[in-house]
């Protein structure tokens, strides 16, 4: 950060005059998130400042030699570039005309080395992360595993000891696939096929970084692993690619939380997202999603589920300017399970269309979806999933829930419902709601000595607490204190 | 010592028909300590009385004041006469789904403070609180009046009442779908607030059973938006008696 900056920031701090605030936020424009979006600053960025903007075959070229990665994965990378270029921008769901491609940076370097210890990363890198509270997790060993990409790249990673000993494989993509290309070969685009849909072949082309997770078979990882995304050079493209592997009878809970500075133009952030369920074994994917309002959030994430496995995902958008993300479990095995808790915010400026897929390809099978979404200030929050059941999965049960609640008449909620049932022997269930914050709810609060900004966040709350307490105790907190700066200012 | 003060209140609302006058000129004092009781029948203003006083957005005040020890109560939003010490018990409390009993307790207290409680001191408090108006313990973790019956919305109420500590409470018909022994502990609560605290309470009823277990200072009788006569209690035996009939102008008892 400038010393312009802080200085600025100090200013701010010291004064409630509308007219000195306004002048400063005139002259530092980066400040104009602060008070709602507390990730918003940016560090000192010449890796960024000098990276090649646009996309063709070069830069896909480039990617691959930095990396010396085998021949086969460039041929695909090429392939991802061509599926890219062939398929049009989808148009059935939020607007995505202003992506502009060409003005995107789609690698870029931050560091030269990988770093083991915090106090191995670049001061302002490392310091990013302390103001983000990572390595303080990992200190208090809330989580048994960190990787923080910032960038393109991976910069820290470390595992614990006993998982490591046990077997656990928990490294950025990039190592793990010089290290054990053996899974990449099997599984790399088995779960999302290249030309899944036109995001999916964009990442890739320029995937880079994101985590590798194997856990062998019979092994329970008890304490989350944790990754941490971070944008920080204006237009950037992060293109993470993670491939989780939960062996037979075993367990993992995996994080992720992502955040950047706020820019008056747009980046894009377009992971995929593969997870293969074997028999028996359960893995959930938690997310915190918490970008600036200037990323396009575009995302595919699957899981493949063998029998009597279990798939979950947690799924919380807060931030982004637009989140395409609809997170799927495909069930192939009898008896496997999948689970969707889904929650979205749509602020100002803000399009969240999300929801889930549940696909049942075996007997027996069933699956859950539960969403929640809250629009404000004229947001607009929307529910899109599939259900589809095919022929012989005889016996599947499928049920969706979804609730929104708007905060205020300008903002906007929607639900797009897909059923495709090609079975008669089946359950299903489809409720959805939309709700106001009341009159009546809010005057009891406040009658009760509450202030409309708290009243309104303590509703919100209410409302997303059966997603809430599903959280991990810390996540949960920083989900709470995140929907407080939300609602400060959105009422009145 | 505290005086809540009502000077000539006129309060209107907005309904499909267009405006409509409910209160039309209320005046009324009630000190610290005593206990008012404002009776009459359906549809004379009583309940627009309270929620104005409590500062509901959706009553318009067209003429007249709300004083507490001198300040304009009118000035202030819902959450600030909260502050200041004034409570509402509703008639019809709402429900907030995905909010525990325990945290919102806590959270109000805190807001009417303006600093949190002492955990310890408080959570024993709270357990004596419900206690008292036999509230069972696995309230504390239930979701603020969800799925609690019309009996038990109204002791979380009083609870509330008790616990926040208000210069002056007001009771909106807090007795009407009680069972006797529901209405014998909401009374005993009220009074407890009453001697322990010393609150002034604005008591909205009906009925004159309630005002067998809390004894009213003055009574009220509130007849199409207006104070039709006042006394003591004995004009609530003869409001037992006789009703309402004799303070209806021809038009009103036409209704």
């Amino acid at each position: 950060m400038t010393e312009q900056i802080a200085k600025a920031e100090e200013v701010l701090r010291n004064t409630d005059d509308p007219g000195v605030i306004q002048k400063v936020l005139d002259d530092n424009p980066e400040l104009k998130g602060l008070g709602n979006y507390e990730y918003g600053w940016s560090d000192s960025d010449t890796a960024g400042a000098t990276a090649k903007r646009g996309i063709d075959t070069s830069v896909v070229e480039d990617i691959s030699n930095k990396k010396s990665e085998p021949e086969w994965m460039l041929k695909l990378r090429k392939k991802g570039l061509k599926y890219f270029e062939r398929k049009p921008q989808p148009t059935w769901g939020a607007d995505l005309s202003e992506i502009d491609f060409d003005n995107i940076k789609y690698f870029v370097r931050s560091t030269e080395k990988q770093a083991q210890t915090w106090e191995d990363l670049p001061e302002d890198i490392r310091n990013t992360y302390e103001r983000l509270g990572i390595p303080e997790a990992e200190r208090e060993r809330l989580v048994s595993g960190v990787a923080a990409q910032y960038e393109s790249e991976v910069v820290y990673h470390q595992i614990r000891e006993d998982l490591e000993e046990q077997g656990v494989i928990f490294m950025d993509t990039d190592t793990a696939l010089k290290e054990h290309p053996e899974f990449f070969e099997e599984y790399f685009g088995s779960v999302i096929p290249v030309g899944d849909n036109k995001f999916a072949a964009l990442n890739t082309a320029v995937w880079s970084g994101g985590s590798f997770v194997y856990v062998p078979k019979g092994v329970h990882v008890e304490i989350p692993l944790q990754a941490y995304f971070r944008i920080n050079t204006e237009n950037m493209g992060q293109f993470e690619r993670t491939l989780i592997i939960a062996d037979e009878d075993s367990y993992v809970h995996y994080i992720e939380g992502c955040t950047a500075p706020i820019y008056n133009t747009d980046s894009l952030h377009s992971a995929v997202v593969e997870i293969i369920v074997r028999k028996n074994a359960r893995v959930r994917y938690t997310t915190i999603q918490n970008w600036s309002t200037n990323v396009y959030n575009l995302v595919t994430k699957r899981a493949v589920v063998d029998e009597g496995g279990t798939m979950e995902w947690i799924d919380g958008n807060i931030g982004s300017k637009v989140t395409m993300k609809y997170p799927a479990v495909y069930l192939t095995g009898e008896h496997a399970k999948g689970e969707t808790l889904s929650v979205a915010f749509a602020g100002a400026g803000q399009h969240q269309d999300t929801g889930s897929k549940m696909v049942h390809m075996a007997p027996n099978t069933s699956s859950s979806i539960v969403s929640k979404s809250v629009a404000r200030s004229g947001g607009r929050a929307s529910y899109r999933g599939l259900v589809q059941i095919n022929p012989e999965a005889k016996g599947s049960a499928n049920s969706v829930v979804c609730d929104a609640l708007l905060v205020d008449t300008i903002s906007k909620t929607d639900t797009y419902p897909y059923i495709d049932i090609r079975e008669d022997d089946v359950t299903l269930g489809h409720e959805a709601t939309v709700s106001k914050v009341s009159e009546d709810q809010l005057f009891y609060l406040m009658s009760r000595g509450l202030a409309e900004d708290e009243a309104m966040a303590m509703i919100v709350r209410g409302f997303i607490e059966p997603i809430a307490r599903e959280l991990p105790m810390e996540y949960a907190l920083e989900l709470n204190r995140l929907i407080e700066l939300q609602m400060e200012g959105s009422v009145g | 010592m505290s005086t809540l003060e009502i000077k000539d209140l006129h309060v209107s609302i907005e309904t499909d028909q267009g405006t409509k006058d409910i209160l039309k000129g209320v005046s009324l004092t009630i000190n610290s300590g005593e206990i008012h009781a404002i009776m009459g029948p359906n549809g004379s203003g009583k309940s627009t009385l309270a929620s104005t006083i409590a500062g509901h957005p959706r009553y318009e005040v067209t003429k007249g004041e709300i004083l507490l020890d001198g300040e304009d109560v009118l000035e202030m939003g819902p959450d600030e006469r909260a502050q200041a010490g004034l409570f509402l018990a509703m008639q019809y409390p709402v429900e907030v789904p995905g909010v525990t009993m325990t945290n919102f307790l806590r959270t109000a207290k805190t807001a009417i403070d303006g600093e949190a409680p002492k955990l310890r001191t408080w959570t024993k408090e709270v357990k004596n609180a419900m206690e008292k108006l036999r509230i069972d313990a696995d309230f504390a973790n239930r979701n603020v009046n969800e799925g609690f019956s019309g009996g038990e919305k109204k002791r979380v109420e009083i609870l509330q009442l008790e616990l926040f500590k208000p210069k002056f409470a007001i009771l909106d018909e807090t007795d009407s779908g009680l069972d006797i022994d529901a209405l014998r502990v909401v009374s005993e609560g009220v009074n407890r607030a009453h001697e322990e605290n010393g609150m002034g309470t604005l008591l909205i009823t009906h009925y004159t059973r309630i005002l067998n277990y809390i004894k009213p200072s003055f009574v009220h009788v509130f007849v199409d938006g207006k104070v039709a006569e006042q006394g003591g209690p004995e004009l609530a035996d003869e409001l037992e008696a006789n009703g309402y009939d004799r303070f209806l102008t021809p038009a009103a008892a036409a209704v």
